[in-house]
């Protein structure tokens, strides 16, 4: 096992191993957030919430996944900085051709940093006030878990307050596409580093991780501007 | 009627190794479109020559698709605008009266130019030194069924080893990445129990040369597959991952 991260298929076993491990996380994600959809009194998604938030197994996955984005991040940036030098600094005059190339599959890394970009924004908005600063919309709010009156955080409040503003959802719609490009190239590419495709399982892959991408990316908008359009009070 | 091609060719000129340099562009008329590529430069070298200017360097040499050797980037595309065919094999019917061509080396970190159109692709040579062979002593010439290997397996190996070296799979790669090559080179002997027997050490030496030399980390564009002359599939590249990956967790 010695050098095996310091060679061009340890590296990008890395890139797989982080990559399908985000993608289980935004599965997880998009779950939760899904029941914004459905309830415009914010009970469920409070409940849910609030369930995120104390449940131990997530507590432990917390920094797990920030090491997840940590590693893919670093390792994306390195290996993007390796293949451009490899590349060389004389250009194709006559350009590049080549058909039936993936666009997303040529630039992964500029999706990485729309990707990285929203993110940013994102924690602040959330990740930041309900965890570090609070904000005064979290006040408590009482809900009923499993017949039993809880006090939880009203993080429907500052989802709702958030996404009353459209540069929000602007921004969440682009950071969704960024997100949806990445996967419909990414996807596929994770089981292919893993060295598990072949010429019938690629076909499969690459089916399954265009509508998988399309699914996750559309199901983050439709949410963003659902909240715009129908839950403002 | 003739149907002869009068050409502009925009071509890369370049002393040496060391020196900077330049497109130049010639004209060519009456150019049968029922002459190879390879066979208009040679037109055009002659013309160099009556002129007594320098010809063009280019490789080549079996000049029938087998041996790898000729390598040119034509408007866009390594061995040019046709499918599956190298540029001895490409035919000067693919292009039009009046048309410009742009004729350029390969181009990647890895293949540095020598002179003109020609590459040194040494690179190649020395991954397949690092452990693309099998040592393993066969005696004399068994029976062809003394060994049996499935005929998918068969089929498999023989596609890969189909590979003729000739570099356009890193020529056409955004990251300069030989994975193409090497995977095929690892793969047609890795499906046969011959070569089995050395499979774990050839992945390991054949990948580590490979990144030694500075070719890019793969990220499964496939634009090689696409320009590959002789369809090489990238199917390859996820056995390579899977006998890499494997013969390191044994370390
Ligand atoms: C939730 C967020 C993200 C998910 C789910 C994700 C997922 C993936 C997946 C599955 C791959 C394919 C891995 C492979 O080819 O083996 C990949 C590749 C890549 N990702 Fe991400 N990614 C995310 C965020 C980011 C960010 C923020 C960056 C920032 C730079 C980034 C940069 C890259 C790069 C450069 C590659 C290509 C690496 C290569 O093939 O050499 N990704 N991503
Ligand atoms: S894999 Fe194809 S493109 Fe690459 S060296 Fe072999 S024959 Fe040429
Ligand atoms: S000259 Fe031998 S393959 Fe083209």
């Amino acid at each position: 096992m010695s050098n095996l991260f310091c060679s061009s298929i340890g590296k990008k076993l890395l890139m797989s191993l982080s990559g399908l491990f985000l993608i289980t996380f935004l599965v997880i994600h998009l779950t939760v957030n899904s029941l914004l959809l459905f309830d415009g009194s914010g009970d469920l998604f409070n409940a849910a919430a609030h369930f995120m938030g104390t449940n131990p197994l997530i507590r432990i996955m917390e920094p797990l996944l920030g090491l997840g984005f940590f590693v893919h991040i670093l390792y994306g940036s390195l290996l993007t900085a390796q293949n451009n030098k490899a590349r060389g600094n004389d250009k194709y005059s006559s350009g590049n051709k080549t058909t039936e190339v993936m666009w997303a599959s040529k630039n992964m890394w500029v999706l990485g940093l729309t990707i990285l970009a929203f993110l940013v924004v994102h924690i602040w908005q959330f990740y930041v006030k309900m965890k570090i600063t609070g904000d005064p919309l979290l006040a408590h709010t009482v809900i009923d878990v499993a017949g039993v009156e809880t006090q939880v955080e009203n993080a429907y409040a500052l989802v709702n307050a958030t996404f009353s503003q459209l540069w929000v959802v602007i921004l969440y719609v682009l950071g969704s596409l960024g997100l949806a490009l990445h996967l419909t190239h990414g996807f596929w590419s994770a089981f292919q580093s893993l060295g598990a495709s072949n010429d019938i399982w690629r076909k499969r892959l690459t089916v399954v991780g265009v509508v998988f991408a399309w699914v996750i990316g559309i199901g983050f908008s439709i949410i963003a501007i659902a909240q715009f359009l129908f839950f403002q009070s | 009627m003739d149907n002869n091609l009068s050409l502009t060719l925009k071509i890369w000129r370049q002393n040496d190794a060391k020196a900077k340099g330049r497109f130049e562009t010639y004209s060519l008329d009456k150019v049968s479109p029922d002459s190879s590529f390879l066979e208009m430069m040679d037109i055009l070298n002659e013309q160099l020559v009556n002129e007594d200017k320098e010809p063009l360097a280019f490789d080549h040499d079996c000049r029938e698709g087998i041996c790898g050797m000729c390598s040119l980037y034509i408007n866009g595309r390594p061995h040019g605008p046709d499918d599956d065919i190298t540029t001895c094999q490409l035919h000067m019917r693919r292009f039009k009266d009046g048309e410009t061509i742009t004729i350029e080396p390969w181009r990647s970190a890895g293949f540095p130019v020598i002179k003109d159109l020609i590459v040194n692709r040494s690179g190649f040579d020395q991954i397949i030194a690092a452990g693309g062979y099998t040592s393993v002593s066969t005696g004399g010439v068994p029976d062809a069924n003394a060994i049996p290997i499935p005929k998918p397996d068969a089929d498999e190996a023989m596609d890969a080893a189909s590979c003729i070296g000739c570099g356009a799979c890193v020529a056409a790669c955004k990251n300069g990445s030989a994975m193409l090559f090497v995977s095929a080179k690892v793969s047609h002997l890795a499906l046969l129990p011959q070569g089995k027997v050395e499979a774990v050490r050839r992945a390991k030496s054949m990948v580590s040369k490979m990144d030694e030399l500075g070719f890019g980390n793969c990220t499964n564009t496939g634009a090689c597959e696409v320009e590959c002359p002789k369809g090489i599939s990238i199917a390859n590249i996820a056995r390579l991952n899977r006998e890499y990956l494997c013969a390191k967790i044994q370390d």
